[in-house]
């Protein structure tokens, strides 16, 4: 690995303008960097062509004095966001193939501002999910997973005549091949966003937060993630999954890069109406470091039974260096705290059944024949997609249906209403609110397989916000005694990432998150 | 057997009356360029899926935004309904799959229509009048259109219907006779055409008709309905409410019950059948649009709608009525459309309004329905029709000669004055020449005029006749009756 893929948003930005290295180059080095890494299955799409072309694109703009913000930055992108001409897959086999002939907005904004798209990268099916298990291109491996990096011959394992032929020809090439010694899941949705990042080999990614999606992940691999307030982003163009919930935002190893990245995909887009018509501040000239007077809440609810004990202290110790950096941080209540996750697992696949109806096998993606229109449709959907999407598809038929609806979705509803006036109330005492963002670390890879509820209660810190609306981050905040990151999340006001960003970039001082995973450690 | 009780809607059974409840939903498609969440085109009769934006073809990502036209064409309707207008509305999803329903749900207005209880005055053929209530209007999109008929195996899907607006009109059960059914139709489409909200071509499908129709005994609890689906004409609408009246009551007189179900009206053997039963019924899992916020609407923009309103036919009806004196009936005629409603007012302009209105209604009607022409494709202008009825009043011509004179325009295109110079048909206002015609006949007639001198008066018609066809038509009939009178008694 080269030094150009060490480098932050921020930093690679001013050698781009000092003309230290070009865009090219910064983009041939993690494009060397996301093939080093396939061993993490963080790619579904690698887009090598692409990146470079859009790197002559971007270098020959700053050198016409046209850099926009994210002005030759390699980044990769969720494989939610549609992708003009590249394959779109949700994560899922209904959608393998897929090329939609339209950018999603957030995309469509990067690239306008002179971003450079290294490939889709995995996901859980259709953001299904809190582990990244569910991708029907199979689980993302955390480059935290401990394990041992070997050197052997290319020839080993390449078998067959031409394998013969090849190595007639050249020498044989060492190879380095990753030996887990037990592999770890990046969390999930954003998944592949997480791993990718964290493994240097992107340098951000857009993630998709439906009740955690960014954080969560952000918190599992120690990077930054931040899900703005529903409206900043524009959902056009990214595959749903619950409408009322779902928001774009940036994956980031560090605060500063996320409020760079936010700034850029964030705005107003008249084709989605629940996009709000609000300036977008300038993110960065917020990171002052001074919260000096600023009140921090700290739930009392989210003390849940069960929660580490590291967990607690990693908390308490965010809690001292806000204190310390002259923040006040004041108790404060949010009762209804916990009818969120059951609140979460009505609404959410409420949306789903119905936004995923459009997967029929009529008009694109997989269609897998029947003797009539209702078969085609069993074959495809049965065929197409994986368990964890079928579940949720049938809670949502279910409470949506006629008897049920009143019980289940009415009163999910009645009950997010109460979540949200929470919050509203809590603000009035306080300018944001610090939480942890998971209730554990990494797990391993299968863990929590058969028993769903295990695996919802990951998003027991995030879901809240996500049911009001509210922009989060997640900060990584230290190791814990098994040498895995905890984030720390930061709440804010609606529309209030600026305050937001400010406070995590001085949790982010304080913590001086400096560790490296064993995946890239072994390579630098 | 049953029959219509005369005098009364009630239905004659074989073991006593019977009442017929009709309800109409009415879909009705939004006069607008694009579609209800889609700037794609709306226009009707282009090649399949030539009109097909992503989102009409729910292509994953994309999303609806709503047509604030539509919403103005739809709070433009409820005014013209004398409706509530709802300033909070919701879009729902209706969830059905089919393969011309590409995502999978319809977005309809559920619990929250935009436009709620309104009301239709119909004009009944006898001249009376009678007043059907709106339930509510809400907007919703169209489906795709899934043609059978191209391939032996297969199911072809034009998407070009998908995402069109459509205006869902429900009234209340408050219709007793297919008669009601069909003038509640056509008033409807009466005001939709003269608001300009929707075309009201039922054969372009612009207008179709849901039909719910009960029986029960006179004054007693509703019966159980039977909803009949996309009725396309208002000759259907008519026939399948009879047919269905009649299916009910001998189920009912044969002691058996009827069943809650949607049917099919079939068009070519006129008859209603079973499509799907109430346990078969569809649960369709509305929910409120996540993609759509409520749709809130401000008084002052409602406000500046109701102020371009036309007048509509009710109140134009009236002024009819006070201004030209006209009958009820005449009046409602002619403002059925828009259209003859300007055409009879630039006849009746400076003229006699009873005279304009039985020429407009009478002839002009009458031609035009010969030829199966709208008023907009009339031959005779209504600049020229007035000209045809100033000869009459200033005597020029005769009103029979007129008629000719009228057919000739119809034929032609021609003024009036034009076709009378060029024929000369100048009315006979000559006292001698009427004279000596009227001398003439008697003298050809000596029994007849006996006849007449010993009693048989009726036979003055005769003369008249004869006198008229003496002088090709062109006698002045009031001089002819006054001087013919005269000689008579000599």
């Amino acid at each position: 690995m080269t030094d150009l893929t060490k480098l932050t948003m921020t930093g690679a930005l001013e050698g781009l303008a000092k003309g230290e290295f070009t865009s090219v180059e910064l983009t041939e080095a993690h494009v060397r960097a996301v093939e080093a890494s396939r061993a993490l299955n963080a790619y579904i799409t690698e887009t090598p062509d692409q990146a470079i072309a859009m790197s002559e694109r971007a270098d020959a703009q700053r050198a016409k004095g046209e850099a926009g913000p994210m002005n030759g930055l390699p980044i990769a992108v969720k494989d939610l966001f549609c992708t003009a001409g590249f394959q779109t897959t949700a994560g899922s086999h209904i959608l393998e193939g897929f090329k939609p002939p339209y950018e999603s907005t957030v995309t469509a904004n990067l690239w306008r501002d002179g971003a450079v798209m290294l490939g889709k990268v995995n996901l859980d099916e259709f953001a299904m999910g809190s582990s990244n298990v569910t991708s029907y291109f199979g689980p993302v491996i955390s480059p935290w997973s401990p394990g041992v990096l070997v050197q052997r011959d290319a020839a080993e394992t390449d078998a067959g005549f031409l394998a013969e032929v090849t190595a007639a020809i050249r020498q044989p090439r060492p190879v380095q091949e990753w030996q887990w010694s037990r592999k770890l899941v990046p969390g999930g949705s954003s998944g592949g966003s997480a791993a990718a990042v964290a493994a240097r080999c992107a340098m951000a990614a857009t993630g998709t937060d439906t009740g955690g999606s960014i954080r969560q992940p952000a918190s599992f691999v120690g990077i930054v993630g931040i899900k703005p307030t529903y409206g900043r982003c524009s959902r056009w163009g990214i595959v749903s999954f619950a409408s009322s919930l779902d928001q774009a935002g940036p994956m980031t190893r560090t605060v500063a890069d996320a409020a760079l990245m936010l700034g850029s995909m964030c705005g107003y887009d008249p084709k989605d109406s629940t996009s709000v018509d609000m300036p977008v501040p300038d993110f960065k000239a917020a990171l002052t470091g001074d919260i000096r007077g600023l009140k921090v809440g700290i739930p009392k609810e989210y003390r849940v039974d069960g929660m580490p004990a590291e967990i607690e202290k990693l908390w308490q110790q965010g809690i001292d260096w806000l204190r310390a950096a002259g923040a006040e941080p004041v108790e404060i209540s949010l009762p209804h705290t916990k009818y969120a996750l059951a609140t979460y697992y009505i609404v959410a696949p409420a949306e789903c059944s119905s936004n995923l109806a459009r997967y029929d096998g009529v008009r694109f993606g997989l269609r897998v024949e029947g003797g009539d229109l209702k078969e085609m449709y069993e074959n495809t959907r049965a065929e197409g997609f994986g368990a964890e999407v079928k579940r949720r598809i049938m809670i949502g038929t279910y409470v949506l249906s006629a008897g049920y609806y009143d019980a289940y979705y009415r009163k999910a509803q009645q009950v997010r209403t109460r979540i949200a006036q929470d919050f509203e109330e809590a603000f009035k005492l306080c300018d944001v609110i610090l939480t942890p963002t998971a209730p554990s670390t990494a797990f391993e890879i299968g863990a929590n397989m058969d028993d769903p509820i295990a695996m919802y209660l990951n998003d027991v810190f995030t879901v809240p916000a996500s049911l009001a609306g509210l922009p989060g981050i997640s900060v990584p905040a230290g190791l814990a005694s098994d040498g895995l990151p905890l984030g720390l999340q930061i709440l804010g006001r609606p529309f209030d990432e600026a305050t937001v960003l400010k406070v995590a970039g001085v949790v982010e001082s304080a913590a001086d998150f400096t560790a490296l995973p064993p995946f890239v450690s072994a390579r630098y | 057997m049953t029959s219509v009780i005369e005098g009364t809607s009630l239905i004659q059974g074989e073991t006593g009356n019977w009442e017929v409840v009709i309800g109409l939903e009415v879909h009705a498609q939004v006069v607008s360029n694009a579609k209800l969440f889609s700037g794609a085109s709306a226009q009707f009769g282009a090649e399949p899926n030539t009109q097909v934006s992503f989102v009409d073809a729910a292509f994953p990502g994309m999303l609806p935004v709503i047509n604030e036209y539509c919403v103005e064409q739809a709070v433009r309707t409820g005014l013209g309904l004398k409706a509530q207008i709802n300033l909070f509305s919701v879009f729902d999803r209706k969830n059905y799959f089919y393969a011309d329903l590409p995502s999978g749900y319809q977005i309809s207005q559920f619990q929250q229509p935009i436009v709620g209880k309104g009301e239709i005055v119909l004009d009944m053929p006898d001249g009376s009048s009678r007043t059907v209530g709106v339930t509510r209007l809400h907007l919703e999109m169209d489906a795709g259109k899934s043609l059978h008929d191209q391939h032996p195996s297969k199911t072809y899907v034009d998407l070009n219907r998908s995402g069109v607006a459509l205006m869902e009109i429900v009234s209340e059960p408050d219709m007793r006779s297919a008669e009601e059914a069909a003038a509640y139709v056509r008033k409807l489409r009466a005001i939709l055409r003269y608001l300009g909200t929707c075309d009201g071509n039922m054969e372009e499908g612009s207008m179709r008709c849901d039909v719910n129709v009960s029986v029960r005994r006179p004054g007693g609890p509703l019966g159980t309905r039977t909803e009949t689906k996309n009725v396309n004409s208002i000759r259907y609408v008519q026939m399948a409410i009879e047919y269905e009246t009649r299916r009910q009551i001998e189920v009912l007189e044969e002691g058996g019950t009827i069943v809650q179900e949607t049917r099919l009206w079939d068009t070519t053997k006129f008859v209603t059948r079973s499509m799907r039963s109430k346990e078969e019924a569809h649960d369709y899992r509305y929910f409120p649009d996540p993609d759509l916020l409520p749709l809130e609407l401000e008084q002052d923009w409602v406000d500046a709608i109701k102020a371009t309103l036309p007048e509509l036919p009710d109140e134009k009806k009236a002024r009819f009525i006070s201004d030209y004196k006209l009958s009820p009936y005449d009046a409602g005629v002619l403002v059925a459309e828009r259209a003859s409603a300007a055409f009879y007012e630039t006849v009746a302009k400076g003229r006699d309004p009873k005279l304009a209105a039985n020429w407009t209604m009478g002839e002009l009607f009458g031609a035009l329905n010969k030829q199966g022409k709208g008023i907009d494709q009339s031959p005779v202008s209504a600049e020229n029709l007035g000209g045809l009825i100033d000869l009459i009043s200033d005597n020029t011509i005769s009103g029979r000669i007129a008629k000719d004179v009228f057919a000739e325009m119809v034929e032609t295109g021609k003024p009036a004055a034009l076709i009378v110079e060029e024929k000369g048909l100048r009315q006979v206002t000559d006292t001698g020449a009427i004279d000596s015609a009227i001398a003439g006949v008697l003298a050809a007639n000596p029994d007849k005029v006996a006849d007449y001198k010993g009693g048989k008066e009726k036979l003055f018609g005769f003369f008249v006749g004869q006198v008229m066809k003496q002088t090709q038509g062109k006698a002045n009939p009031a001089l002819v009756n006054e001087l013919l009178t005269k000689k008579l008694k000599e």
